[in-house]
C-alpha cells in the first residue's frame, strides 16, 4: 500500500465551511433587514414614531395616496379605511382613520402590518403617528376608529406620484396574549 | 435485489485475501467505493421510477381538462413529492454513485479518501426517502407545496407531514455534504503521483467544483428547512409579516441555495460529455483549460443569479437589471463548452455508439434547455412566461435531457468497465431512439402551451389547452416506458454477455481503462505513474 495521507486538516476545514454556510443561511436574514431598510425594497416602512421637525411643505407637487386596508383570511374582523384616496403636498401632515370592528363573541388581539407600493417611496412615506406601532385589543362587537398621521418627506423622488398604503390586519390572539405596547421586530435605521 | 446480489459476484470477483460478510450485511457494512458507487445508482435508479410513476399520475391526470383520476391535493402532492425525488433521489445520487465509482479510478487512488463516511452518507438516504415517501399516507396526505415549498405555503397552509418533509430535507442534506466533503478529500490528497491539476480529467474537475457548491449551498438549504419548521411549529416569525418576517424573504433564501443547486445537478454532466466526446470522435477533447475555466465560472456566476427565479415579486428595476445581465453572462462560459464540445468532434473519426448517441443529443437538447433559460431571463418576457408551462419545459429539457441523459450516457459507456460485459448496442439504440422521440414530444410541445398562457402545477386547464396535453401525455406514457428498455440493458449486462477488453472503447483514454474490466476491488493499490 502507499503513503496514508492526513486527511484531517482538509476534513476541518471543509466541516468549518459547512458550519458557517449553515451560519450564513440565518445571517441573510438580518441582512436582508438591513438591506430593505437601507434601499426600501420591499415596502416595508419604518416601525418607529416620525417627526416632523425638518419638513417643509412642497406645494408645488401633489402626491396622490391610496389607502388599501384587509384582514388576513384568519381574521374575522372587519377592516377599512375611512378615505379611499387624497391628494397631499409633500411635507404636509395629514391624519386618516381607519375603522375595525370584532364581530365574534370573543376578545381578540390583532396586529396591522403595512406595505407600501412602489416599495421604493416606503423610505419617504413618515409615519408620525399609526395604529400599527402598536396591538389592538377589541372586545366582543367592538368597534375602534384607529388614527395614522404622516407625511410624505419631500426629498420624494419626482418620478414617484402615486404611493399606495397597503394594511394587512393579522390575527394575534394566540402569538401575543395582548400585552402592553409591542414594538415590531425590524431594526431601526430610520431618519431619527 | 436479484440484481444486487449479482452484481455483488462480479464486483467481488479476485478478491480473495478480503473476508466481508455475505448477504444483506456485506452491503449495509461495505466501505468499498465501487460497492457504495452501485448501492447510489441502483438506488438513483429505483427513485428515478418511483418519481416517474408520480409523472405518470400527473401526465394521466392532464391527459384531459377537468378533474378525472386524482383530486387537486393528491395531484399537489405528486408535483411536490416528483420534484423532490428527481431532484434529491435520482439527479443527485446518481451523480454521487459515478463520483464513488470512477474518481478513485481515474485519479489513481484504491478507495475514496474517507470509507466510513462513505458508507454513512449512502445509508442514510434510504432513510430519508422512506420518510417523505411514507409522508404520503399520512392523513392528510404528503407535502403539496411544490418542491420549491414557498413561504407561506409551507408555513401557514401546509399539512402535519410538513415535519417529515423538513427532517427528510436535513437527511439528504447531510448526505450530500458528507458526500462532497469525501469528493474533495479524495481529489486533495489522493491523485497518482505525477497527476497535476491541469491533468485531471474533467470528469473529476467537474465533480470537484460541484462538491464546492454542494458544501457552499446545502447548508443554506438546512437553515432554510429549519426556519420553516420553526415558524410552523415553535412560533417564529422569519417569513410572517404578522410578526415582522417577510415571505419573500423565503424565496432569497430558498433560491440563494436553489440557483447553485441547479449547476450542481448539471456540472458532472459536462463532465460525462467531456468524456465521452473525445472517445467516439477518436480526438482528444479540445480546449481543455478553458473548459476547466469555464466550469469553475459558471460556478461563481451561479451565486449572483439567484434572483432571476424571483422577477415578479417586485423587485427594483436595477435589481432586476443586475440579474438579467448577470444571468445572461452564464451564458458565455456555456457557450465555451458547447463550443468546445463541437470542435472536439470536428474533423473527428466519429462513430455512433448507445453512450455517443446520448451525448449528442445532450449536446443539442440541453442547448435548447440553455436558449429557453435565457428567453426566461429576459425581465419584461419573464413577466409573462413566469410560472407557465414555459418554465417547466425549460427545466425539463435541462434536467431531462441534460442532466438525465448524461447519466444514461454514462451508465452505458462505462458499464462495460463495471460489468465486464458489452450491453447489448441493439437494444441500446432502441432505447435511446424510443427515448429520444417520446422526450421531445413529452417537452417539446410544453413550450407552446406555456405561452399560450398554461400555468404550471395545476390539475385542470383550460379546453384549448387539451390537444397538446393529449399529446404531451402519450409522449410521457412513452418516454416512461422506454426506460424499461434501459433496466433490461442493464440487467442482461451486469448477467452476461460479450466479454469486454480492457480498454473497451477504441478511442478511451484515462486511467480507469488500464485496470481489468472488471476492475480489482481496490483500484490502485500501486498508485500508476502519470506522465
Amino acid at each position: 500500500m502507499q503513503r496514508q495521507p492526513d486527511h484531517l486538516p482538509l476534513i476541518k476545514r471543509l466541516l468549518l465551511a459547512t458550519a458557517l454556510m449553515f451560519g450564513f443561511g440565518f445571517a441573510l436574514v438580518p441582512l436582508y433587514d438591513v438591506f430593505c431598510d437601507l434601499t426600501g425594497i420591499n415596502g416595508k416602512t419604518s416601525t418607529m414614531a416620525a417627526t416632523a421637525d425638518k419638513a417643509v411643505v412642497d406645494a408645488k407637487r401633489t402626491i396622490t395616496i391610496e389607502f388599501l386596508a384587509r384582514p388576513n383570511a384568519d381574521m374575522p374582523w372587519l377592516f377599512a379605511p375611512q378615505t379611499q384616496k387624497m391628494t397631499v403636498h409633500p411635507g404636509e401632515i395629514k391624519l386618516v382613520y381607519y375603522e375595525a370592528q370584532n364581530p365574534t363573541a370573543a376578545t381578540m388581539t390583532g396586529q396591522a402590518v403595512p406595505s407600501v407600493s412602489p416599495g421604493q417611496a416606503a423610505l419617504y412615506f413618515n409615519k408620525m403617528e399609526c395604529f400599527c406601532f402598536n396591538q389592538q385589543v377589541l372586545t366582543a362587537g367592538q368597534k375602534l376608529l384607529m388614527p395614522l398621521q404622516f407625511y410624505v418627506d419631500p426629498a420624494l423622488p419626482e418620478h414617484f406620484s402615486t404611493i399606495t398604503l397597503s394594511y394587512t390586519l393579522y390575527d394575534m390572539t394566540k402569538h401575543a396574549p395582548a400585552e402592553t405596547v409591542t414594538a415590531q421586530v425590524s431594526t431601526g435605521g430610520n431618519d431619527e | 435485489m436479484s440484481t444486487v446480489t449479482h452484481d455483488h459476484d462480479t464486483a467481488h470477483h479476485g478478491e480473495h485475501h478480503h473476508h466481508a460478510p455475505s448477504g444483506l450485511k456485506r452491503w449495509l457494512y461495505t466501505t468499498n467505493h465501487k460497492d457504495i458507487g452501485t448501492l447510489y445508482l441502483l438506488f438513483a435508479l429505483t427513485m428515478f421510477f418511483i418519481g416517474g410513476a408520480m409523472a405518470m399520475v400527473i401526465r394521466a391526470e392532464l391527459f384531459q381538462p377537468g378533474l378525472q383520476l386524482v383530486q387537486a391535493d393528491f395531484f399537489n402532492q405528486m408535483t411536490t413529492v416528483h420534484g423532490l425525488i428527481m431532484v434529491f433521489g435520482a439527479v443527485m445520487p446518481a451523480f454521487t454513485g459515478l463520483a464513488n465509482w470512477l474518481i478513485p479510478m481515474m485519479i489513481g487512488a484504491p478507495d475514496m479518501a474517507l470509507p466510513r463516511m462513505n458508507n454513512w452518507s449512502f445509508w442514510i438516504l434510504p432513510f430519508a426517502f422512506a420518510i417523505l415517501l411514507a409522508s404520503l399516507f399520512m392523513e392528510g396526505g404528503g407535502p403539496g407545496f411544490g418542491w420549491t415549498f414557498y413561504a407561506p405555503l409551507s408555513t401557514k397552509y401546509s399539512g402535519d407531514s410538513t415535519a417529515l418533509f423538513v427532517f427528510s430535507v436535513h437527511i439528504m442534506g447531510i448526505s450530500s455534504i458528507m458526500g462532497a466533503i469525501n469528493v474533495i478529500v479524495t481529489i486533495f490528497n489522493l491523485r497518482a503521483p505525477g497527476m497535476t491539476w491541469m491533468k485531471m480529467p474533467l470528469f473529476v474537475w467537474t465533480w470537484l467544483i460541484t462538491a464546492f457548491l454542494l458544501i457552499a449551498v446545502m447548508p443554506v438549504l438546512a437553515g432554510t428547512v429549519t426556519m420553516v419548521l420553526t415558524d410552523k411549529y415553535f412560533g417564529t416569525s422569519f417569513f410572517d409579516a404578522a410578526g415582522g418576517g417577510d415571505p419573500v424573504l423565503f424565496q432569497h433564501i430558498f433560491w440563494f441555495f436553489g440557483h447553485p443547486e441547479v449547476y450542481i445537478m448539471i456540472l458532472p454532466a459536462f463532465g460525462i460529455v467531456s468524456s465521452i466526446v473525445p472517445t467516439f470522435a477518436r480526438k482528444p477533447l479540445f480546449g481543455y483549460a478553458s473548459m476547466v475555466y469555464a466550469t469553475s465560472s459558471i460556478a461563481l456566476l451561479s451565486f449572483l443569479v439567484w434572483a432571476h427565479h424571483m422577477f415578479t415579486t417586485g423587485m427594483p428595476v436595477f435589481a432586476e437589471l443586475f440579474f438579467m445581465y448577470c444571468t445572461m453572462l452564464i451564458a458565455v462560459p456555456t457557450g465555451v463548452k458547447v463550443f468546445n464540445w463541437v470542435a472536439t468532434m470536428w474533423k473527428g473519426a466519429m462513430t455512433f455508439e448507445v453512450p455517443m448517441m446520448f451525448a449528442l443529443a445532450f449536446i443539442v437538447l440541453f442547448t435548447i434547455g440553455g436558449f429557453s433559460g435565457l428567453m426566461l431571463a429576459i425581465t419584461p418576457a419573464d413577466f409573462q412566461y413566469h410560472d407557465t408551462y414555459f418554465v417547466v419545459a425549460h427545466f425539463h429539457y435541462v434536467l431531462v435531457t441534460g442532466a438525465i441523459f448524461s447519466i444514461i450516457a454514462a451508465a452505458y459507456y462505462w458499464l462495460p468497465k463495471w460489468t465486464g460485459h458489452m450491453y447489448d448496442e441493439t437494444l441500446g439504440q432502441w432505447h435511446f431512439w424510443c427515448s429520444l422521440i417520446s422526450v421531445n414530444m413529452l417537452f417539446f410541445p410544453m413550450h407552446f402551451v406555456g405561452l399560450a398562457g398554461m400555468p404550471r402545477r395545476i390539475p385542470d386547464y383550460a379546453l384549448q389547452f387539451a390537444d397538446f396535453n393529449a399529446f404531451i401525455s402519450i409522449g410521457g406514457f412513452a418516454f416512461g416506458l422506454s426506460q424499461l428498455l434501459f433496466v433490461w440493458v442493464l440487467v442482461k449486462c451486469i448477467k452476461g454477455g460479450e466479454k469486454a477488453t480492457d480498454q473497451v472503447w477504441e478511442g478511451a483514454e484515462g486511467l480507469e481503462w488500464t485496470l481489468s474490466s472488471p476492475p480489482p476491488y481496490h483500484s490502485f493499490t500501486t498508485p500508476p505513474e502519470v506522465k
